[in-house]
């Protein structure tokens, strides 16, 4: 998979060509607002009306997601093209020019709630000679915990290169003094694999933070099973349990929707024989 | 950027304390309708700052009417609160730009988008 964030430092990979096929393309759409639904999901704000911080908020497609749930948000991005197709497209919420590196420019305790769809994988790269990534992360993650109100949540949907960065950025979101962790929905498939990273700035009064529940892991199937001799002498010719055509499909079915495909439902019909043919 | 947003801002510059505001100097701006909801607003009136709030809306000619301070907002009074509203959501600097009152530093609004973008030297 090609990774943006090799190309070019964000304010140029950026341009004028990509902000308009994120307008125009409807895949691009699709994607970015099952992204943002599932972020807002995430996030649990307590009621509407709340105010929100959209961080890498591009042409504001993410932003159209919060309206719609019934919030106000204010944008920032890194990318001025970006920001402009957002005005011209109007969205409902307020845009601002700034690199999250440099940190946030919010007075303490501004926003319910924090989104960030597909961006924070930026800051781990040096885009010039005097930048420190370790160093651009932990005044990310100070200033986005000071501009958040206590107890508040932020919901970040990345996508990590390899698993030492994913130590780093964890790592550096609880040096910053934020609770929560990283959430992997659909983990046992390469495609629908999602990472939101659900941190929780502080406690309000009598708030528990529940741990939310990733998509996909509804059985253990990477689990070792347990067998003995006599069930191995149960066991048909290739090794393998005889199980009925039907229990075959139903598992099938069973594995393709914890990998997030669209499969049918189960009904009374699965599996059975057509009819035959005139 | 409207001045909810400009309220909630503070000065990026490692110089300044973060709970400072930015002055405005608007060149530009337009009036655009939005949604009156009274829920939001008593919100995020609890969350402003009311003196930087009255300056920037008297600096924009549109601080008539509004109260002094925030004890006398009374939420029940409509004709009031729709003022607070106008003042809060409906008026946009398109051009201008934010002053940095501890620095000096300015940061150019342009088509309604500030840019708080800093340079290497100032991080």
């Amino acid at each position: 998979m090609s990774r943006p964030e090799h190309v070019a430092p964000p304010e140029l990979f950026y341009s004028r060509d990509e902000a308009k096929k994120y307008a125009t393309s409807s895949r691009m759409r699709e994607i970015q607002t099952s992204l943002t639904e599932r972020a807002i999901e995430l996030l649990a704000l307590p009621d509407e009306n709340s105010y929100v911080l959209d961080i890498g908020c591009g042409s504001g497609l993410s932003g159209e997601c919060l309206t719609e749930a019934g919030h106000v948000w204010v944008g920032c991005d890194i990318s001025k093209d970006m920001l402009e197709v957002s005005k011209e497209q109007e969205v409902e919420g307020d845009v601002i020019l700034n690199d999250m590196g440099q940190g946030l420019p919010f007075r303490p305790g501004t926003f319910d709630g924090c989104v960030s769809i597909s961006a924070i994988q930026w800051l781990c790269n040096a885009e010039t000679s005097t930048s420190n990534p370790y160093r651009r992360l932990l005044t990310f993650f100070t200033s986005l915990y000071r501009s958040l109100v206590q107890g508040g949540r932020a919901v970040l949907q990345w996508y990590p290169e390899n698993p030492q960065q994913m130590e780093l950025v964890t790592s550096c979101a609880m040096r910053c003094g934020f609770g929560g962790g990283l959430l992997v929905d659909y983990p046992h498939s390469t495609r629908a694999k999602k990472y939101f990273l659900v941190i929780y700035a502080g406690q309000r009064d009598g708030q528990i933070h529940k741990a939310p529940k990733a998509l996909g892991t509804e059985d253990a199937q990477n689990e070792a099973r347990f067998e003995n001799k006599r069930d191995r002498a149960h066991k048909g010719k290739r090794g393998r349990e005889d199980i009925s055509k039907k229990e075959w499909v139903k598992n099938k079915k069973q594995r393709q929707r914890a990998q997030g495909k669209a499969v049918p439902e189960d009904s009374k019909y699965t599996a059975r024989r057509r009819g035959p043919k005139f | 950027m409207i001045l909810l947003t400009h309220n909630m801002l503070a000065s990026p510059m490692k110089e300044a304390s973060k709970q400072l505001h930015l002055k405005i100097e608007c060149e530009e701006k337009v009036e655009k309708e939005q949604e009156y909801n009274a829920d939001f607003l008593n919100r995020m009136i609890e969350r402003i700052d009311w003196n930087s709030f009255c300056a920037a809306a008297q600096s924009l000619d549109v601080g008539n009417g509004l109260p002094e301070s925030k004890e006398q907002v009374d939420s029940s009074n409509e004709e009031q609160m729709k003022k607070i509203h106008h003042a809060l959501m409906e008026v946009d600097v398109v051009k201008g730009s934010l002053v940095c009152t501890e620095t000096g530093r300015k940061f150019p609004i342009a088509a309604g988008i500030p840019n708080m973008l800093l340079n290497q030297d100032e991080l």
